[in-house]
Formats: structure tokens, sequence, C-alpha cells
């Protein structure tokens, strides 16, 4: 399936997030998980979110399909607020949107067998012909390369970790989604099964013209497969852009920092000496203004004052920082 | 190389036995390390390159059959008492591990964890070994290294734990450190500040360092030497600028075009490699990578390459048909 011209559809993005506010309550204190974050996705687009732990992806990725409680903001799925729905409704749509986890083997039942866990998808959407779940099931397995007679009736321990990812992929594919998210799928993997992975996700996107949310902290991972990344820090937003400009021109001071601070595979790039200093602050206390001042080398009393809102910096390319890299 | 290596490992094995057969964790592995000397050992998960550190520090698993030699500055570690090691391991063979929060004592304070590693083993007076303990924490980039001390493993990042974990490595000025993955549980921009701190310290002190990683990218700009483990075997082993201007070992390649580059494209193909490791209880008779091995023939199959010179110094590959190309090129 080609996907050319779906990046700007006639019908709008396919997912919208708007003003997105998300916080946990901890005690008598709030944990600041994603404040005010909005971004859209387009049809047929890979979105990376990359960010160090704690910066609240993962929830962000959640709270897209209501698995956490949002406190404020908007989450329109191909133009339908998923926020303002319940009960039936939401169940449907979900139907469209699927996740996939970091840890595969956790994200297995131990005690099923592998077809099963496959059908349930199938079972919980109420497709009862036994016959169609099988052939449905058989498709899956077949699409990311594993032999239907050889697995069906193995339990997820008798996998490796890059197979058990593979069972997880067939069954976010098995009842074809519009959009699936990836929370981290290979950062549990070595890397010669870890390319396999990705590999993978890129067929089958292509395959069946599938949108992804690829969450992820290692931006080399998140490159390879996205058309455009954006970048968290402690709950907010630094950066979108198109992956090529944001590595060759970041705009913003922490997704510099962050490309500095891959390891490169080159022993004549000395590691660099302007790495990022300190750590992330706490999300409970966030500091005044733009959150990365605290690390920033750039950061002055503008910086303290005022929250930086997200502007343009080249065309496609937004970073939300008062002195932007140029 | 220089003369006298401070850490020989001679031909080790290890055994361990399992529900499902023996093990060979470590399949005959020679290193030799000399002092101030960085030592990457890299390799994918049940490589064997933890099991290999063990054997180094003596502390394998009940179970596990250890046979060949360990020297370390001129003893033989197999032949030393449990007291001895002890001493050894306090004093000049220090360890780093993964996780900090399961390598540190979480119901301890970190000052309590330092100052009784420094009273016990430097025979400090309580004092002494405080303000050391005060200048550990600040060597290792720990800010208010005094209020620091009263706190418990829980109440610091995990970043903040490596360091700490560090500084306890650190603190009888150990002549080698082995780090196990150090920086594997850490965030990217954190990884990057120990690594320098790891560097900076051995610098400082001329400590020999084994450095165990799965990523080729940690071990490119801060190792001296490089060994490549594969199913339990070393199956290449070069100074690190000798390793990535010419890769031989069809493995080590692989192990390096499967990693992302940030110079490529967008949606850019990885070169995968096919398969998986092989079942450590099942052993092949060949080459270990032959299954996976684009350039196997029946000889890969049938008999297990050993470990050969390159044309360079001190480069050593186990491979039939080492790769005739530069690294980049070819897979």
């Amino acid at each position: 399936m080609m996907q050319d011209n779906t990046l700007h559809g006639p019908t709008g993005p396919l997912l919208n997030v708007q003003n997105l506010v998300v916080e946990y309550v901890v005690g008598n204190k709030i944990v600041h998980a994603v404040s005010d974050v909005s971004l859209e996705i387009a049809r047929g687009e890979t979105l990376g979110l990359v960010g160090e732990s704690g910066c609240g992806k993962s929830t962000l990725g959640r709270a897209v399909l209501r698995l956490r409680p949002t406190v404020s903001g908007r989450v329109l799925f191909d133009g339908e607020d998923l926020t303002a729905m319940q009960g039936d409704a939401l169940r449907k749509m979900r139907r469209r949107v699927q996740l996939i986890f970091q840890d595969p083997i956790a994200s297995l039942n131990p005690r099923r067998r592998i077809g099963d866990i496959i059908a349930e998808p199938l079972v919980i959407a109420g497709v009862k012909d036994p016959s169609e779940r099988h052939q449905r099931v058989c498709d899956a397995l077949d699409a990311v390369g594993l032999d239907p007679p050889l697995v069906l009736s193995r339990l997820p321990h008798e996998f490796s970790g890059g197979q058990c990812q593979r069972i997880c992929i067939a069954r976010a594919l098995v009842l074809n989604p519009d959009f699936i998210i990836c929370d981290e799928p290979v950062s549990a993997l070595d890397v010669s099964i870890r390319a396999q992975i990705l590999n993978l996700l890129e067929e089958m996107k292509a395959r069946f013209g599938l949108t992804l949310l690829f969450i992820a902290h290692d931006l080399a991972v998140v490159k390879a497969v996205s058309d455009r990344v954006a970048v968290m820090y402690l709950g907010r937003l630094c950066e979108v852009s198109p992956s090529e400009q944001l590595f060759a021109k970041p705009a913003h001071p922490y997704t510099a920092l962050l490309i500095e601070a891959i390891p490169v595979p080159d022993p004549d790039v000395r590691p660099a000496e302007s790495v990022p200093v300190g750590e992330p602050p706490s999300p409970i206390a966030p500091p005044s203004g733009c959150r990365f001042r605290t690390r920033c080398p750039h950061a002055d009393q503008k910086c303290r004052d005022e929250v930086p809102p997200m502007r343009a910096v080249r065309p496609g390319q937004y970073a939300a920082c008062h002195h932007p890299l140029s | 190389m220089s003369g006298q290596a401070l850490l020989s490992v001679e031909s080790v094995a290890v055994d361990l036995p399992t529900a499902r057969g023996n093990l060979r964790a470590v399949d005959h592995v020679d290193l030799t390390l000399s002092a101030g000397r960085t030592l990457g050992i890299v390799g994918e998960s049940g490589c064997g390159k933890t099991m290999l550190s063990r054997a180094i520090l003596q502390l394998l698993p009940k179970k596990a059959k250890l046979s060949g030699r360990v020297m370390f500055d001129g003893r033989d570690l197999a032949s030393c008492g449990a007291d001895q090691l002890r001493k050894l391991r306090a004093r000049s063979l220090a360890v780093v591990f993964q996780d900090p929060m399961t390598s540190l004592n979480p119901v301890l304070t970190i000052g309590t964890q330092l100052i009784e590693t420094l009273q016990e083993h430097l025979d400090l007076d309580a004092l002494a070994a405080r303000k050391r303990t005060v200048d550990l924490l600040a060597a290792v980039g720990i800010p208010a290294p005094e209020q620091r001390l009263m706190q418990y493993p829980h109440q610091l990042s995990g970043g903040m734990r490596q360091r700490v974990a560090i500084a306890i490595a650190l603190s009888c000025e150990p002549k080698l450190l082995i780090a196990d993955e150090p920086t594997t549980a850490l965030d990217v921009t954190i990884q990057a500040q120990i690594l320098d701190l790891l560097a900076r310290e051995q610098r400082r002190r001329h400590m020999a360092m084994i450095l165990i990683t799965h990523d080729l990218g940690v071990v490119a700009g801060r190792t001296d030497e490089v060994a490549v483990m594969y199913a339990g075997r070393v199956v290449e082993r070069a100074p690190t600028q000798a390793l990535f201007k010419k890769m031989h070992m069809p493995y080590t390649q692989a192990l390096l075009s499967a990693i992302p580059k940030l110079d490529a494209a967008p949606h850019t193909r990885l070169p995968a490699i096919s398969g998986r490791p092989p079942d450590p209880t099942r052993p092949i008779n060949g080459c270990s990578f032959s299954p996976r091995c684009r350039y196997a023939i029946d000889r890969c199959r049938r008999e297990k390459p050993p470990l050969a010179d390159a044309e360079t110094v001190d480069h050593k590959y186990a491979c039939f048909h080492p790769l005739k190309l530069s690294a980049g090129i070819g897979t």
C-alpha cells in the first residue's frame, strides 16, 4: 500500500491532541506528568516521541487512549473527541488504536497459548465465528514472520524476547487498526534483534497503511523510523520537527544536548565534552518558566519568568524556547 | 604491549548445570590487561560477558564450574582463600554493576555504606573516613555531599545512585575496576556523564578498567582495546582503533551495522542479523555464528575456527572467512 499524499489528506490529521494536561496525585503533592501538550499526527505518518525517563512520554501515549484520566484538554481521533466518549463508543474507537509495550515477555499472559492470546482482541470485538478468528490469527502471525502451525499452541516462555515482540505485534495487528502506539518497543531487545523488529514495524506500517506514535528514549532508533520527531522534557514538548531537520539543525538546546550525548560507534569521534549537566528536576515541583532552564547553557531571566510558547523556527519545525539555536 | 600484565585470564571456561543440561557460559577465553589500560567487552545478552567478569572476580554462582586460570597482580585467584579474596576485592579489584538500586543496601544511608567500607579496609578512624567519604562523593559529582551522607538509596535518582556505587568502588583506590553495563539502566544524558566520570577517574588514578557493554558506541571512544564475545567465546579482539578501522569477523561487522545511524535517512532499512544466538545448552560443533552468517560454508559448520592473528598487531579473530573489505562497506 502506498502512503504518499496521505500526509495532509483532506480529512485532517488522524490524531489531534489539544492542550492535554495529565496530573497524578501522590500523597498531598501533584506530579505534573503532561502539561499543556498539543500535537498532530497525520494519516500514514510516524511521529517519534523522545525524552528521558520520567518526562511523561508514556503517560502521554496512554492518556491518548484514555488509559489515564486527563485533567483538561482534548484528544481528537479521526475527528471525534475521545475525551468526551464513554462506554460502547469508546470501546469501539479503541479497536482502531492498539498498543505495543516495552517488555514483550511481561505483556503476554504466561499461562495462555499464543493462539488464544492473539484471538482475544477478536473475541472482545465480537467476532463469533471460530474459523474466521482462526484465519485472522494465522494471517497476523504470517504477517510478522511466525509460522502459525508451529506457534499457535505454544506458551510465551517457549519464545525469545524478539519472538515475543513479534507475537505482541501480531496481537496489535489482528483487529486491523489504523493507529498503533509503540511504547519503547525495542528497548528491551538486543542490538541484532532490535534491527529485525524495527524493520518489521516499518514493513507492517507500509503494508497495512498504519499511523504510528513511536515512543522511545533512543534518538537514533527514533530517527530510523520517524517522519517527524517530538522532543519532550519534564511534561512539556520542547521541539517538533521533521526528523532529518531535527538532527541536522536542532532548534531547542535540549534537543542539541540529547543528540550530543549519543555514543557514536567510531573511535575517531571523541565523546562530546559538553554533555548536559545535572539531572532533570522533579515533576512534582517543575522549574518556573522554561522547565529546561536549570540545565540549559543559554538560560536567562526571561526563561525564569515566562513559559516559552511553541513557535515556528523553520518550515515544519517548532520549538518552545526563548533563545532557539540558529 | 607492556611486559607485565595486571590481569591475565588464561583459557577460562565456566560451566553451569541447568535443568536442560550443561550450559557453557564462557568457553576458553584468554585475555590480558595491563595497568592503566581500558578493555571493552562487547556482546549481546547471554554471550557470557557477565559470567566472564564474575569468573575474574571469583564471584560465580555456587553450582558453577570454573576451569582455567585467572592471574591478578601476580597471584592466582583460584588458589586464594576466602579471606584473601575478600581483601583483594576490597582493595584492588572493584566492581560497578548495572543496577545501582540492587547493589546498594536499601536500609543503610549512603554515608554508612561508604564510611563502613573505608573503615573496614583502610583502617581509618571515623572522622577521617567521613572526611574522605565527602571528598569521594564530591569527586564523583554529587552536589552537597554532606547532606547526601544522611540519605538512603531510594532518595537518590538512578544516575546519583550509580555515582555512589562508583564512589564505593573507587574508595580503596583499586588497581582494576570492572564496570558491568554501568549505564544500561540510565538515560542517554546521564549515560554520557557517568562514562565521562569513569574515564576521568580511570586516567587520574591510573587504574585498569574493564567496561562491559552491549553497545559498540559506548566502547568506541572510551577504550584502548575491545574484545567481542559471542556464545561464550571471544570472536574478535583488537586495539579499538584497529577494530573500527577493519573488522575481520562478520559478527562484529553485523553488530555494528545493526545500530541505527544518526546520519542515515529516516526509513532506511537496517541490516539486521537474521535468526538469534544459539541455545547455550546445545553446543554447536563449528563456528557458533555459522547458522546466522551469510558467508558460512561447510567447514564453518564442522570446525571451530581458532582465534587467529590478523596482519595488524594484536588483532585476533576467530573466522575462516574474514571480511576482506574495510569496515562500513559490505554487509
